[in-house]
């Protein structure tokens, strides 16, 4: 397929108009394994790409998906920017395999940094190229023609996009002359503007996987092993074979059943006989123990100077170990699909961050080319990372081939806690060296098995060792909001606690000692000074801490209150300084960080999966406490807004923040020391 | 196997002011019927144990969740779904407030939050913020805007849009 090609096809497919291509950048494009690929309906170069109809509506389409962290408004600001016409004039279609560009999927924060700048330079060669014709049309200087509110004009003239568009067969790409307004000159983007489709949330109308319906369609369930890796020994459908309208599909370990209606369904899967065969599993109880003798060999992240040497200068010296438990994304949405095979094509609606991912599974699976798979992902019910995979989607896609209809399977809370996959347990290992005045001479780190990310933190430390140490896991796990830098930004920021505290220093000054960052201080001294630290009067048994971090281009500090009573810890008061380059949308950001705060009450003060071989013990949420209304703190978030770099995704780093300064305020209220998450004294 | 298809079934339900015919089993969900049998899909499935509030629907005026209702205890009952609160395009001060507040994110636990805050304010016209913690306190949202869900019933309450925050 030449490009040339590709490009007529375009506008053959968009129905005339004119059309910007977003081309990724070429280093970027082998980052992401941009090659050339045979289920692709489009190159894989073009990232992105924004249509104005001849009708002057505005299109842009991304293989982005929106779960909740409103990039389908911010992307729809980005774009009014350029193109200076008003956000309700332009309309995102995301996720369709079939309709939306290559993406390797929404994870990592890196919407904001990488999509938002293209579909800014898209609609900024858009405004140029209506400015072109305008230009042309009324026999006037470009410089002469404006674009505002929608509208061509110039002395004499005005036109609509559409009046411009009509009859044109126009492709442009965009070139590398172009300049995008700069943040301090933003008029749309850097506001606070509402969800753009927020009407059809709190309404009921926004339709998500398990809200769709298709003529026929069918209800699925699947019989799930009696414990991780179970085989299935023996299995006995002859009572289902009798119920009407019932489908049975096995194959292999994998057994289910689609009925006509829910309750049906239900049915046919309790009449199902297997019989499952497991081995033996650890339990958590030997988790921390298990991981240390099933650890790999070390994976070096930082070696700097000699430890050994460090150590001999320093004055104290402490050594200890941190841990963090399994945790649940609990997506109020569980996974959840929607197959339908329309003879050889398979089209699947599915919750997930990787709607290409999930079709190169698909694919995979059923052993069918990827063209012939299309995955459309509706805005969904939120993903914290989580949504990466796509079990229902296969589980939809079998289903339906056997049953000749199309199937909906939607897990239920227990499934979603059980077959899904969790943030990783882990354990860190740290030991430091440190002089009377408070200098930090030497630092070594290990984790096993939690994950790297943001293992190595923004302080000077001229003697350091930083390994992560990969391990067996007896549960499946998988990325999660802020990956490990949660666990790993818990440890680190506890243990500076505990030197500053052996050390008889303030630990906001022997942070400040330690750092040279400017934008690491710059947020450390905006918390603390929102906080008032060590000006107020801390009431008897409460406590403060504070806890610093840096991690996908944020730097955040924050600051909390804690009283604890009858041997249970509350928060009492958080504030959050953040700062990610130039703001987009303040009350969004607002919402982001706050929101991460919230959640990560959770994962430092309860949630815990307990198991024991190859079972989850606590797969409700009955059972499995998250964070709700009264468990909310005073929270103040202070924005340091940096018009003068670029903006970074914000939607998970906000959430390392508290677990490690609640650690530090519970050991300022109480002197015990927690050095495990969740924390319980 | 317990199946109660034999039991009368339940033929009429009254959602959001109209009569609708359905043909269920009595020990079916509420939710169930809503979702499947009349394509009012905005009570969500969260947990099917009550204990996150998503599909929180109205039974004369009061919040239940319909996840571990029986339909046979609707039947006879004014059933308000989030759908039958907007009235001649005009949404329901709440359902304003959260779009105002910008109380949500990925909106799946919305609908429930708004059921529980329209029965929380039928019960309680001007609820004190500790008041709606403790009304709003069965509902889960775990992208975390409980401060946003407090602001918005606060504000539906006092009658008064406050305006946006400054940006």
């Amino acid at each position: 397929m030449t490009a040339e090609l590709t490009r007529r096809d375009f506008l053959t497919a968009l129905g005339g108009g004119m059309v910007v291509l977003c081309l990724a950048e070429a280093a970027d494009a082998q980052e992401s394994g941009r090659r050339a690929h045979s289920g692709d309906a489009h190159p894989r170069e073009i990232s992105a790409w924004l249509h104005v109809g001849e009708d002057g509506a505005v299109t842009v389409y991304t293989g982005k998906t929106e779960v909740g962290q409103n990039i389908r408004t911010s992307l729809t600001q980005a774009v009014a920017e350029e193109l200076h016409a008003p956000v309700s004039s332009i309309r995102l279609l995301m996720a369709d395999t079939d309709l939306t560009p290559y993406d390797m999927g929404t994870f990592g924060s890196r919407t904001t940094p990488s999509m938002a700048p293209e579909l800014r330079k898209a609609a900024a060669a858009a405004r140029q190229a209506l400015i072109g014709i305008a230009a042309a049309k009324w026999k006037v200087d470009k410089s002469a023609v404006q674009v505002s509110e929608g509208k061509v004009f110039c002395a004499g003239h005005s036109a609509g996009f559409g009046e411009l568009t009509r009859g044109q067969q126009l492709v442009e790409t965009i070139g590398s002359e172009l300049t995008l307004t700069p943040a301090a000159e933003w008029k749309v983007a850097g506001r606070s503007i509402p969800k753009v489709n927020a009407r059809d949330f709190v309404t009921g109308k926004h339709r998500y996987t398990p809200d769709l319906k298709r003529p026929d369609m069918l209800y699925g369930k699947v019989l799930r092993p009696t414990a991780f890796g179970a085989k299935l020994a023996s299995f006995d459908d002859s009572a289902v074979r009798q119920m009407p309208g019932v489908t049975v599909v096995r194959e292999g370990d994998f057994a289910a059943v689609a009925a006509p209606d829910a309750a049906s369904a239900e049915r046919a899967l309790a009449a199902l006989q297997g019989q499952w065969k497991a081995e033996p599993q650890p339990s958590d109880r030997e988790l921390f123990a298990y991981f240390k003798t099933n650890a790999e060999p070390a994976e070096d992240r930082q070696t700097r100077g000699s430890i050994e040497h460090g150590m001999a200068e320093a004055d104290r010296k402490l050594s200890e170990t941190y841990s963090v438990a399994y945790i649940a994304h609990v997506p109020l949405e569980p996974r959840a699909a929607l197959a339908e095979w329309n003879g050889e094509k398979l089209t699947v609606w599915t919750g997930t961050q990787r709607p290409f991912g999930v079709r190169s599974e698909l694919a995979a699976a059923l052993n069918i080319p990827e063209e012939r798979v299309r995955v459309i992902v509706p805005d969904t019910g939120s993903g914290y990372g989580g949504k990466h995979s796509g079990e229902a989607a296969l589980e939809a896609a079998r289903l339906a081939k056997a049953a000749g209809k199309p199937v909906q399977v939607v897990w239920t809370r227990e499934e979603e806690f059980t077959w899904a996959y969790l943030r990783p347990a882990g354990v860190i290992e740290i030991s430091s060296g440190a002089r009377n005045d408070g200098t930090i001479t030497a630092w070594e780190f290990h984790n096993y098995n939690s994950g790297s990310s943001a293992i190595q933190g923004t302080y000077e430390i001229p003697n350091q060792r930083i390994a992560f140490h990969p391990a067996k896991t007896p549960l499946r796990q998988g990325s999660y909001r802020g990956l490990a830098a949660t666990a790993n930004h818990f440890a680190r920021e506890s243990h500076i606690d505990e030197m500053a505290h052996a050390l008889g220093i303030d630990p906001l000054e022997f942070r400040l000692r330690n750092l040279k960052n400017e934008r690491q201080r710059a947020v450390l001294v905006a918390a603390a000074e929102k906080f008032g630290w060590g000006k107020q009067k801390v009431a008897q048994g409460h406590g403060c801490g504070l806890s610093l971090g840096f991690e996908k281009g944020s730097y955040l500090a924050t600051c909390a209150e804690v009283s604890v009573e009858g041997g249970r810890p509350k928060i009492v008061r958080v504030v959050e300084a953040f700062e990610c380059g130039a703001v987009v949308n303040p009350d969004h950001l607002r919402n982001q960080v706050e929101g991460a705060i919230v959640m990560a009450i959770g994962g430092a003060l309860f949630e815990q999966i307990r198991f024991d071989n190859g079972r989850i013990l606590n797969p409700k949420l009955s059972q499995y406490r998250v964070p709700r209304f009264a468990d909310v703190p005073m929270i103040e978030t202070v924005l340091v807004n940096r018009k003068d770099l670029p903006s970074a995704g914000a939607g998970e780093t906000p959430i390392v923040g508290p677990a490690p300064a609640v650690a530090n305020a519970i050991f300022r209220a109480t002197g015990k020391r927690l050095r495990s998450m969740p924390l319980t004294l | 196997m317990p199946d109660n298809r034999d039991m009368p079934r339940i033929t009429e339900l009254d959602v959001n002011g109209i009569s609708r015919r359905v043909k269920a089993s009595p020990e079916r969900s509420l939710l169930s019927v809503l979702r499947d049998d009349l394509d009012l899909t905005g009570a969500k499935y969260g947990c099917g144990e009550g204990q996150c509030g998503a599909c929180t629907v109205l039974l004369d005026g009061e919040a239940v969740r319909s996840c571990i209702t029986p339909v046979s205890q609707a039947a006879g009952k004014r059933i308000i779904t989030i759908e039958g609160l907007e009235r001649e395009g005009q949404l329901h001060p709440l359902q304003e407030a959260f779009i105002e507040t910008g109380a949500m994110q990925c909106g799946y636990c919305t609908p429930g939050m708004i059921m529980s805050g329209v029965s929380l304010l039928g019960r309680n016209a001007r609820p004190s913020d500790a008041e709606i913690v403790h009304g709003m306190q069965g509902n889960i949202c775990r992208c975390g805007t409980y401060p946003r869900i407090v602001a918005a019933v606060r504000m539906a309450s006092l009658g008064t849009k406050s305006t946006r925050r400054p940006s």
